[in-house]
């Protein structure tokens, strides 16, 4: 609790707020005292005079001093709007509670009235209120309070219903807690702080409404008086003495900021309880890079790089999220080339930042993200040292990308059509009708039938498979020379993932460009692919030749061994479970030293644990980055006595 | 929607569509004849004889005798209820208890000053607050530039608690008294909505600009705002041709919130700028307690209200076909 205070004191608005209510609170208790008598003796030598040093307000058609008026006038102004929000939080919260004893049926019914009351303008239930009962400051109160009572219902039924449903609370019944204990103990803790903040706020909005009402003449009748009977008083002699109205309209206000900055400061305080804000980018610092000096290329290179160019040239990425404690850094040190016309895996673990780091190249990060890189170059061209958005202009449409989830992937308020033919449209300097063909010939392409009049369609009127081969055309509309496919194929089911895959490897062949590949399945990557890079807790620890995969004694890194064993192929005893990995993925908002797959690793020693290893060519023609590579085990004496491969899938 | 093709696909949703708007209609019509006949009892019930207390302590007995006849408050409870109905059915509000005049009358009077400052305001309110909702998000989206979002949050929190009638009075010193830029009050020509219409809908739109950049930063959250980036179209078409649109839905559905505050705003500003509105003769019915007058005046709002929540959810389910709005209710 004493934590929780000095956050909320720590935050600036939260103290102004607090100080403002502070003088708010003493001006109710202790203004009419001091001034009671004065505000209300009128003065005929003094009518409705303008400012002045002896009345700064000026005074009202009376003679008396409206400085002093708008000071007494706190109290009522104040009591009216704590007592209506209090009639309305009680009538609320029973109100709110109430259709849970009574059943289903009464539940709907309540929550249709419910609506429909809230629905209306508080002003037009407080003028039915003040009919009823006659002006006057106590039907006021009632008619805000009954303008309140349909909210705090609401949020009553959604805020029990929550707890009512969960799970501490199931076991504290289980444990056999009495009733009032529950009450007091589950119930009360886990609903009275958002209550509290919509209190707060509705105090303020009370306070606006409440003066509105004195303001028509409807309030508070003289010879009582508020903020908003004077208001309304003031603006009578407005042209003789502007200031009579202004007085009381600051006081108006600054009530209702207080009110309602402490309500959100309130609520900024419990946002950020659960869900932990990001620190700010002062405080966070510069994003980290790659630790690592840079390599000469020839130590990572493979047989081909002395004579092709690559296409794509990444070294030392690194990828960082601001987080509540600094930065995350779901990618670090990633680097790897992908040559014209390859296709290239990518597999991991969800979380091992795999999607992140090709969105990364792809200039597809999202917002708050830093990507710092030692290199990246595309097709020849440096794009270090340009900013984000210049380099996804160097990519223009020589990057084509394929989305996961082809639903969310197509804009919903777009025909799929228009979404296609914005391509050409943008960068080919096509015309409508052009486009639009062309938007149709891609459809064709991907073998979707009637592809004329599917353009017209939109998304959701799209089966699964054919949102993404929908997909795979827009990635391909502007002849790409690289495609980035994240999880092409995870939201489709296995009869409509082959076709894709299958579509997916035609068209690379066809068009000639190279492409890579994200998927967590290394099964449908083997299918496709020439080359894998293994990615784990955010670094590459193998590049290696998808033919490796079907002999895992050839693989160096106990990750991918486990991967590859994972694959079940015809001889697989399918009496045996298949092998899996035990323990988690690290944690990425924490520092990591050593290598991060020490922990789930039966031939891990203790440099492991200290020292990060580093991606080096391996005598299988690929790269690893292991201390203990091994495929040379059975050859090499073993280092330590290695445990069986049955070990590692214990 | 003419086009052949979708017209046969979409013959069995048309069904339902029509279900859906009758459904809603029914609910809205029962929902009227709820608050009718609340306001019957609750203004039957008011203490004392609402004729006397209307024309005042020295009327004639015969004058009030005469009124009481003429209006039917007379008759039992029931058959002044039925006859209300009735009278409703054929567009008759109810009269004046004080001149005897037709409510309906009034209201045609009076209806359309007070539709064209609130369906303005709306309209001014929607074109400042979401494309200043948009950009204040795309300025602030992931975690950069604090002090733009303070400084928002700041800026539209005090703007939010100042008052519509207040902030009349005001601009009514600021530019009316002081610059004589803009005249004091009444309906004269354009340039006397310049200053109700800011009354009115400075405060809300500081308050939906805060909504709409929460749903902007949702909607740029959204995959398909990265797929409209990975074909590294210029912003401007990313934001307005692939966001915007999306953030449609959640726009109107604060939309009718909105009304509803704007048509209860104007029965204040209408009282600050002395507009010829409702809202006028609403407050001045309450205060002279003409009930005939408050009775239909009260219909008429309920009944604008009613009317802009079923626009708007049809509106919506035109918009987002992806609705659910079709099958749940």
């Amino acid at each position: 609790m004493t934590t929780r205070r000095s956050g909320l004191l720590r935050q600036p608005m939260a103290i102004i707020a607090t100080c403002m209510l502070g003088v708010l609170v003493l001006l109710a208790v202790f203004a009419p005292v001091l001034w009671g008598e004065d505000a209300v003796a009128a003065h005929p030598d003094a009518i409705a005079l303008p400012s002045s040093a002896e009345h700064l307000l000026g005074t009202d058609k009376l003679g008396r001093d409206i400085l002093l008026r708008t000071l007494v006038a706190t109290r009522l102004s104040l009591v009216m709007a704590v007592a209506a929000t209090l009639m309305g939080v009680c009538a609320g919260l029973v109100l709110g509670a109430l259709p849970a004893v009574l059943g289903a049926r009464a539940q709907r019914w309540f929550a249709s009235v419910v609506s429909t009351w809230l629905a209306f303008p508080v002003l037009l239930v407080a003028m039915l209120t003040v009919i009823l009962l006659g002006p006057g400051a106590t039907t006021a109160v009632v008619a805000l309070a009954l303008t309140m009572t349909p909210s705090f219902a609401r949020l009553a039924q959604t805020l029990s219903s929550r707890v009512g449903g969960s799970e501490f609370l199931a076991a504290a019944r289980m444990l056999g807690v009495s009733r009032g204990r529950q009450f007091t103990r589950y119930v009360l803790p886990n609903i009275a702080e958002p209550v509290i903040v919509n209190v707060t706020t509705s105090i303020g909005g009370g306070l606006l409404a409440l003066s509105s009402l004195s303001f028509l003449g409807v309030g508070v009748q003289p010879p009582d008086f508020d903020w908003g009977r004077q208001l309304s008083e003031g603006f009578g002699q407005v042209y003789s003495s502007p200031v009579a109205a202004i007085g009381p309209g600051v006081a108006v206000v600054f009530a209702g900021l207080a009110f309602s900055m402490l309500g959100e400061s309130l609520a900024a305080q419990l946002r950020d309880r659960e869900h932990r804000k990001a620190l700010s980018p002062r405080r966070l610092g510069p994003a980290p890079v790659a630790e690592r000096p840079a390599q000469t290329p020839s130590t990572t290179a493979t047989e081909r790089a002395e004579t092709t160019v690559p296409l794509l040239e990444v070294d030392g990425l690194s990828v960082s999220f601001p987080g509540p404690d600094g930065w995350i850094r779901p990618v670090q040190d990633v680097s790897f080339r992908v040559f014209p016309g390859e296709i290239v895996g990518v597999v991991g673990e969800s979380g091992s930042g795999k999607s992140v780091t090709m969105m990364s190249v792809a200039q597809l990060a999202p917002a708050g993200a830093a990507v710092t890189a030692r290199r990246l170059r595309f097709d020849g061209e440096d794009l270090t040292g340009l900013t984000p958005a210049e380099r996804g202009k160097v990519l223009g449409t020589r990057v084509g990308v394929v989305f996961q989830d082809s639903l969310t992937a197509l804009n919903p308020a777009l025909r799929v059509g228009t979404q296609l033919a914005e391509i050409p449209r943008v960068h080919g300097g096509a015309g409508r009708k052009k486009a639009h063909e062309m938007a149709v010939r891609a459809l064709d392409d991907v073998q979707i039938p009637d592809a004329a009049r599917r353009a017209q369609q939109f998304p959701h009127e799209f089966s699964g498979g054919m949102r993404q081969r929908a997909l795979i055309a827009m990635s391909q509309i502007g002849s790409p020379s690289l495609i980035i496919a994240d999880e092409p194929t995870t939201a489709l089911d296995v009869t409509v993932q082959r076709r894709v895959l299958a579509l997916l490897r035609r068209e690379c062949a066809e068009s000639g460009a190279a492409a890579i590949v994200v998927s967590h399945d290394v099964a449908v990557l083997a299918e496709l692919c020439r080359r894998i890079l293994v990615m784990y807790a955010g670094r590459i620890v193998e590049d290696v030749d998808v033919a490796l995969l079907a002999t895992p004694e050839r693989l160096a890194h106990p990750y991918t061994r486990a991967l590859a064993a994972s694959l079940p192929d015809l001889d697989t005893d399918r009496t045996k479970s298949l092998v899996t990995i035990p323990g988690e993925p690290p944690d990425l908002s924490r520092p990591m030293t050593g290598c991060a797959f020490a922990a789930r690793c039966a031939f891990a020693t203790d440099l492991c644990r200290t020292e990060t290893p580093v991606l080096a060519s391996h005598r299988h023609g690929g790269r690893v980055a292991c201390r203990h590579p091994q495929d040379a085990v059975e050859a090499d004496t073993a280092p330590v006595t290695a445990p069986g491969r049955e070990e590692v899938g214990a | 929607m003419t086009r052949s093709t979708s017209a046969t696909g979409r013959r069995p949703g048309g069904n339902r569509w029509l279900g859906f708007l009758l459904r809603r209609t029914g609910r809205m019509l029962v929902a009227m004849w709820v608050i009718i006949t609340v306001a019957f009892i609750v203004l039957r019930m008011a203490g004392g004889d609402p004729v006397r207390s209307a024309l005042g302590a020295t009327a004639d007995a015969s004058v009030v005798q005469a009124r009481r006849e003429q209006l039917g408050l007379n008759d039992p409870l029931i058959l002044q209820y039925f006859d209300y109905l009735v009278g409703l059915f054929r567009g008759d509000l109810g009269a004046s208890i004080i001149t005897g005049r037709s409510v309906t009358e009034l209201v045609s009077h009076r209806l359309p000053a007070t539709l064209e400052l609130a369906g303005i305001a709306f309209l001014v309110v929607l074109l400042v607050a979401v494309p200043v909702g948009l950009a204040i998000a795309i300025i602030t989206q992931g975690n950069g530039r604090r002090g733009a979002e303070t400084v928002f949050t700041g800026v539209t929190a005090f703007i939010a608690a100042i008052p519509e009638y207040l902030l009349g009075v005001v601009l009514v010193i600021a530019f009316a008294i002081t610059l004589h830029a803009f005249p004091v009050a009444g309906r004269t020509g354009p340039a006397s909505y310049v200053l109700p219409v800011i009354a009115l809908s400075v405060s809300a739109a500081a308050s939906i600009s805060r909504i709409a950049r929460i749903e902007a930063l949702n909607t740029l959250k959204d995959d398909y705002v990265r797929t409209a980036r990975s074909k590294r179209l210029p912003a401007w078409m990313v934001y307005f041709r692939h966001a915007l649109p999306n953030m449609l839905t959640a726009t109107l559905t604060i939309g009718g919130t909105l009304l509803a505050a704007m048509i209860a705003g104007s029965v204040l500003v209408e009282q600050v700028f002395n507009w010829p509105g409702l809202g006028m003769a609403f407050v001045g019915a309450i205060t002279t307690k003409d009930y005939g007058i408050v009775q239909g005046l009260a219909l008429v709002y309920a009944a604008i209200i009613l009317v802009v929540n079923l626009l708007i959810d049809v509106v919506l389910s035109l918009l987002d076909r992806r609705t659910s709005l079709l099958e749940t209710s």
